[in-house]
């Protein structure tokens, strides 16, 4: 006998704007809106307002899309089972018409409002996040966040784009920039949510293959995204303003690399560096990309 | 188990429908505002499309 699904009511409104994971999305947004910024011509205001609500839009479907799917897991851990589906307030159907829809939306009405090039990347990120990250590798490889995290590398890369029409060197290395970043960012999370991961079913580095080697993964992949961090400055592409505050905050960010990559935990360990680092890394991001259109308003 | 109250639940569902009609109107709205600000903007520009 096939179990019965309960018939929910239908689902709230503010269940559909948590599907898009808002608090994501406003990285992805601020990337892909410097990404734009710091291209070399104007957009109309219009145009690039599309653009960023055409991001934004395609973010949250890649979210919904990522929770319809991992509704199961998100049932088990702590800091995902009060999410609309695993909490029981949306069916998962609504949230895959949602996430379809709303993908679908984001992808047509920017190549309709602003160009194909900056469309078709934005396709590529949400494939990308939904089918490569979420459905190939999450349950499968430790490595998932590694290749996963090109994912949210993109949206700089759309956001110049929307801007030129066109690829650059600049926004390529950016795109560098935030994928090596999100290998230390995201393992400094599952330190201290090992058992979250655990408990799910996660492959996640510390769950496979430990602690300890996890930290020294953090300190490895903290190496190449410092140095793609800083290359855009002696390469000309930006001037001092960038170079500066890429020295003084990637500096800063491989001091607390260093710090989780030298440590040993003791049991009821509170985490203190692994949070730090994680807290840090979200700041590092928003205020590198800052001072990236800071410096192009300047040069 | 408690069993639902049909009135109740009724209430629910009808003040979650007027809540979601009253979004989609209001981002239906705004798609309209949008799309005549994006094409005044194209072709006060001199684009194709």
């Amino acid at each position: 006998m096939t179990p019965v699904t309960p018939l929910l009511p239908p689902a709230h409104w503010r269940d559909f704007l948590a599907l898009t994971k808002p608090r994501v999305m406003t990285l992805v947004v601020f990337t892909g809106l410097c990404g734009m910024l710091a291209a070399p011509v104007g957009v109309h205001p219009v145009i690039g307002f599309t653009a960023i609500l055409c991001i934004a839009l395609g973010a949250g479907a890649a979210g919904a899309l990522n929770q319809w799917y991992e509704s199961d897991i998100d049932a088990v851990m702590r800091r995902t089972q009060k999410r609309p589906l695993p909490d029981g307030r949306m069916d998962r159907q609504a949230a895959l018409h949602f996430g379809v829809g709303l993908g679908a939306f984001s992808v047509l009405f920017m190549g309709f409002a602003v160009n194909a090039v900056a469309a078709a990347i934005l396709t590529v990120s949400i494939l990308f996040y939904v089918l490569v990250y979420t459905v190939w590798l999450k349950r499968r490889t430790p490595q998932n966040i590694v290749i996963g995290g090109a994912a949210g590398a993109f949206p700089p890369l759309i956001g110049w784009a929307a801007a030129t029409g066109d690829i650059a060197l600049l926004p390529v290395l950016l795109f560098l920039f935030v994928f090596l970043w999100t290998p230390p960012h995201f393992w400094a999370l599952a330190l201290f949510m090992k058992s979250d991961y655990a408990a799910a079913g996660v492959p996640m580095l510390p769950v496979v293959s430990g602690e300890r080697t996890t930290r020294t993964q953090i300190g490895l992949y903290t190496i190449p995204m410092a140095a793609v961090a800083i290359l855009p400055w002696p390469l000309g592409l930006t001037g001092a303003i960038y170079g500066i505050a890429a020295v003084l905050l990637t500096g800063w960010f491989a001091l607390l690399a260093v710090r989780v990559a030298k440590r040993t935990t003791h049991a009821d360990d509170a985490m203190k560096p692994e949070k730090a680092l994680f807290k840090y890394s979200i700041l590092y991001l928003f205020v590198m990309f800052g001072a990236l259109v800071v410096d192009r308003w300047f040069a | 188990m408690s069993i639902p109250d049909p009135l109740r639940e009724e209430d629910l569902i009808r003040s979650r429908q007027r809540g979601r009609a009253r979004v989609m109107a209001v981002l239906l709205g705004a798609f309209v505002i949008l799309v005549f600000a994006i094409s005044i903007a194209k072709i006060r520009a001199g684009m194709p499309h």
